[in-house]
């Protein structure tokens, strides 16, 4: 490959996102469809910046009462005991399974939050037209898309607890209001990293014309 | 890129840096990356058609298993419970948890459901190419539904929960929480034998009106089998 590396977008060439074929429209404002699959073709995905936002900033609100509302609340003849996210951890601390305690704490404390982070960074250094850290921030990209459904973990936790533990009137195990949050926050942030556009990372390089050339 | 004039190998854009390059002729079990981001372009698994069709199988008859059989027991003073899937969702549904309870059992039980029916659908057609149309349909579906079929994740939060109750009354697993653990190596395994650019290049092509396909010519760079 001895030709100056040009991207698909500045050879007037689409890819399609469904099955990867590039084709040449004729008109560059009006793409149409692919020909093989049929799927609506994209330069970019369309207002991607926009629904990526509105998507995190849905996903932050319900972040809130996630943490703070109980997911799940257990009855006992005597007693009844709410318990929240971090409650469940501080409960497999102490208890004495710290590995578990330390997967729950990361996949439903920190990566949620983690993603809204590494999101929201995303959509600002694309937005600002940062022009440096592309692979680094491809990757980021890339681990936010692999580690987003792990989050749902605690749901599955509340889920199965709460099916098993039914044994009125000894004992029971309600699920309190967080666990419809924490769905709602992983399923947001799992649909904003599918509708951000990770090219836009690199639509920078390409106008500031500044790319470095690589050997493949 | 040796034998092959590079004007032959297939011209794509990276998916997620949009730059150009050709794929050269990959060996069996090769993968490609992007040169810019190291993005995997493409890979060639050993037999990309057929051993995904095994595998799907035996992940839909491990599929009912695992919804069938219970997951779990729990015995506490003499008094025993037993779950499944759906009837974890269920009882979330009884407990006015209804938005959790179809997320629930969307990731647990539709997604793998549809991931699993729509790949066999695709890979019996596609042992009798060209496949229709309709085929490359299904495999975008399917594609679509893939991660959000959860069973690694719900088979760590199972064991969570068992550790949570444990505490509280003695739990065994049951013959569906076996299922589940090879369901969540099986539906990986699929995805990875598996090679879509094989099944789109036997995918019949869409010329309808519909499609502004006029604005296609002789410059399409379109990967035409061989
Ligand atoms: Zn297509
Ligand atoms: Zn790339």
């Amino acid at each position: 490959m001895s030709r100056t590396a040009l991207t698909g977008a500045q050879a007037g060439l689409v890819s399609c996102e469904t099955c990867k074929l590039l084709t040449r429209p004729l008109h560059a404002e009006h793409v149409g469809h692919c020909p093989r699959c049929g799927a609506t073709l994209e330069v970019r995905r369309v207002q991607s910046l926009q629904r990526t936002w509105a998507l995190i900033i849905a996903a932050a609100i319900c972040y809130i009462p996630a943490n703070l509302l109980p997911v799940m609340v257990s009855n006992t003849f005597a007693t009844s005991d709410a318990e929240t996210i971090m409650g469940g951890v501080v409960f497999l601390y102490s208890s004495g399974s710290w590995p578990l305690a330390l997967i729950v704490l990361v996949a439903s404390v920190m990566v949620p939050l983690g993603k809204l982070l590494a999101l929201a960074y995303l959509l600002v250094s694309v937005q600002r037209g940062m022009a440096v850290r592309h692979r680094e921030r491809a990757r980021l990209f890339r681990i936010v898309v692999f580690i987003g459904r792990w989050s749902m973990l605690d749901v599955f936790v509340a889920t199965f607890t709460v099916a098993l533990v039914q044994l009125q009137p000894l004992m029971s195990v309600l699920p309190g209001a967080g666990v419809l949050f924490f769905a709602a926050v992983v399923v947001l942030t799992m649909l904003a990293a599918e509708s951000f556009d990770p090219r836009l990372i690199w639509d920078v390089a390409n106008t500031a014309n500044n790319m470095e050339k690589h050997d493949g | 890129m040796s034998e092959a004039p590079t004007a032959l190998q297939p011209l794509i854009a990276c998916q997620e840096c949009d730059l150009l390059q050709r794929i050269p002729p990959l060996p069996v079990g090769g993968r490609a990356r992007c040169a810019r981001c190291g993005f995997a372009l493409a890979a060639r698994p050993t037999d990309p058609l057929e051993l995904p069709l095994v595998l799907t199988l035996t992940a839909l008859i491990v599929f009912v298993v695992a919804n069938v059989m219970p997951l779990m027991d729990l015995s506490a003073v003499g008094r025993y419970a037993s779950t499944t899937i759906l009837g974890g969702a269920r009882q979330m549904w009884l407990d006015d948890e209804r938005i959790t309870a179809m997320i629930v059992t969307f990731c647990a039980v539709i997604a793998p459901a549809l991931y699993l029916l729509l790949m066999l659908t695709v890979l019996l057609a596609a042992r009798r190419p060209p496949l229709p149309h309709w085929g490359g349909e299904l495999l975008r579906w399917s594609l679509h539904m893939q991660p959000w079929a959860m069973y690694d994740v719900m088979l760590l939060g199972i064991l969570v929960a068992l550790i949570k109750i444990a505490e509280l009354a003695t739990v065994d697993p049951g013959v569906g929480m076996y299922a589940m653990g090879l369901l969540a190596v099986l539906l990986p395994a699929i995805s990875v034998s598996f090679d879509a650019r094989e099944v789109w290049k036997l995918v019949e092509w869409k010329h309808g009106d519909d499609c502004a396909a006029a604005a296609f010519g002789e410059e399409n760079y379109a990967e035409r089998g061989q």
